[in-house]
């Protein structure tokens, strides 16, 4: 197949310098995470040191509880999420009926506006009911705006599934359950993970909701925001975010992978 | 569709839910529908009363009594210039994403096959998926006046290019992460990933034989690309422009972090609210954003970007 001509060059360049313009930033952050500079951002780095690694991991105990905060909100925000998020998508996938679009957009709203208004608004209800801050305000929060983007991979998955297919489901007698289960599920599965992942991604990087609906309590993300208007030992920030990075990488892999094989069974039928 | 019925139900809920499907959809957005309604609307509902209330000037107590003066509040030239700056910085953010995504989506969607397809996606994915304070700090990293740009200026020999960017009236500063210039280049980087990645599942679903056909016709590649691929591609980087407009309108932390320190309404809102304790103010304020978001999302609606998200 040499039906279509390659890239030009230009267009290769411009594809090429934008994905270094995104990336070459991160490995700055590796960079700093190993300087001996450690009151400002000097470079090149005078020199190198492995010493902020054990600082961070043996003498800073303030970096693990809002790890933990971090990932347990991001996981109940991600399971809160899949389930209201796939529902939505399910109902909204083959219905019509007066104002559709502007339910669509309902479930859009949370991420369409900024998130310092979901924030303050999120905040004030909890004042007017008198709501103290915990673990589940933040969850609220996050879940909130995690739903769209369940929603979105899952419908678009779902206008993938050919009706013809559950017809066939249920014309060989299977019932609702089973047709779910053998049918619809195999061929979303990929997607739903896929969502989930980056409701999970959302969730755990977020910051903006957060500050309002976290009172005393430090996530990750409002741990580094400290870290960045008061800073000391820079380095170990860099040392923090290198391993989030790290950390995030593997799953994202993981993803992508399991999501292409899914296309591939769910697309054999058409 | 109709005519598909079951002629051995095994459930008779799956039988009488497949032939009032009306029933169904309705079960199943429920719990959805509840969840956004009450959180998240009966917020949004409780923020907007609240910016009819007033601040008392004297005592610092909210007056809960209807009153639209803290709209008026709102008119001043100051906050005016506020909401101005934020809107021009929004549009210009967006516009530049848009400008370096295409590119990107472009081809990623169309030219690279296998390995580097795969190669394209994560690199997308990754910064998207990193920690969005992190990236505003590898900025702060870079912009600083002792860090790698000024650097690289100084061993190519363009120092005085970057000495004359600086010394310009409005976007200028004292160093580049002091400056709008600064501002702007971390808000483009933060937000890209979400231009790219609409843009590129619209240019995916542009049909090849829809380009084949244009070519067939006698349109030139140049030509195919202005008349199908682009209006074809249109509603993804109006779905892309949606975040990267919003998220620009609504941020607080990258001008706290970046910048000249000139209020933003992300940063005037958290000051209000926060330090200031005029909520009234703040959630006027928080309307602003609100309506233009509002507006913006009618055009896109109708612009058909809501099937590209």
């Amino acid at each position: 197949m040499r039906s279509e001509p390659g890239a030009s060059v230009p267009l290769k360049a411009a594809a090429v310098g934008g994905l270094l313009f995104l990336h070459l930033p991160l490995a700055l952050i590796f960079l700093y995470a190993f300087t001996t500079e450690e009151k400002s951002f000097q470079f090149p780095p005078p020199s190198l040191t492995l010493h902020w690694l054990s600082v961070a991991w043996f003498d800073r105990p303030d970096i693990w509880g809002p790890l933990w905060l971090s990932l347990k909100v991001a996981v109940l925000a991600t399971l809160i999420a899949l389930i209201l998020g796939t529902l939505a998508a399910a109902a909204l996938w083959r219905a019509r009926f007066f104002g559709k679009d502007s339910l669509s957009l309902l479930f859009i709203l949370p991420i369409a506006l900024p998130g310092i208004i979901t924030g303050i608004a999120l905040r004030s209800a909890f004042d007017i009911m008198s709501i103290p801050f915990s673990t589940w305000t933040i969850v609220l929060g996050h879940a909130t705006f995690c739903i769209v983007v369940v929603y979105n991979n899952a419908l678009a998955r779902f206008r993938r599934l050919s009706p013809s297919m559950i017809e066939a489901s249920v014309d060989l007698g299977a019932n609702g359950a089973q047709t779910f289960r053998h049918v619809i599920l195999p061929q979303i599965s990929s997607a739903l993970l896929a969502g989930g992942m980056l409701a999970f991604a959302l969730s755990f990087d977020e910051v903006i909701v957060t500050t309002f609906t976290a009172g005393q309590q430090a996530t990750l993300p409002i741990w580094m925001l400290n870290e960045l208007i008061r800073p000391r030992q820079r380095p170990v920030t860099n040392v923090v975010a290198m391993i989030v990075i790290a950390v995030t990488f593997l799953p994202i892999l993981a993803a992508y992978y399991l999501t292409r094989e899914g296309e591939h069974t769910g697309g054999s039928g058409r | 569709m109709s005519g598909a019925i079951a002629t051995n139900p095994r459930s008779r809920l799956s039988d009488f839910f497949y032939r009032h499907s009306g029933l169904l959809t309705f079960a199943l957005l429920l719990p959805p529908l509840l969840w956004i309604g009450i959180v998240y609307l009966g917020s949004l509902f409780a923020l907007l009363l609240q910016s009819f209330y007033s601040l008392d000037e004297f005592s610092g107590l909210i007056v809960h009594e209807f009153t639209l003066s803290t709209y008026e509040q709102l008119f001043t030239p100051t906050n005016l210039t506020i909401i101005l700056r934020t809107a021009v910085m929004a549009a210009a953010v967006t516009l530049a994403s848009a400008i370096l995504a295409f590119p990107i989506a472009y081809y990623a969607a169309r030219y690279a096959r296998g390995g580097w397809k795969a190669l394209f996606y994560l690199a997308v994915m990754m910064p998207l998926w990193s920690s969005y304070l992190v990236k505003v700090y590898a900025w702060k990293l870079i912009l600083a006046k002792e860090g790698i740009v000024t650097w690289v200026a100084g061993k190519i020999h363009l120092g005085w290019l970057l000495d004359a960017l600086l010394a310009m009236p409005v976007i200028g500063g004292s160093s580049l992460s002091f400056s709008y210039i600064g501002t702007f280049i971390v808000f483009v980087y933060i937000w890209l990933p979400y231009m790219i990645l609409p843009t590129q599942a619209a240019l995916e679903r542009v049909p090849k034989n829809f380009i084949e056909a244009s070519a067939d016709l006698g349109a030139s590649p140049r030509q195919t690309f202005r008349t199908v691929i682009l209006p074809l591609a249109m509603p993804g980087v109006i779905a892309g422009s949606i975040f990267t407009f919003s998220l620009t309108l609504g941020d607080y932390i990258i001008p706290q972090i970046v910048g000249n320190s000139r209020p933003f309404i992300g940063t005037t809102v958290y000051a209000l609210q926060g330090t200031a304790g005029d909520i009234p103010l703040a959630a006027a304020f928080t309307v602003v954003p609100v309506v233009i978001m509002g507006i913006y999302l009618m055009i896109a609606r109708r612009m058909g970007a809501f099937d590209a998200l």
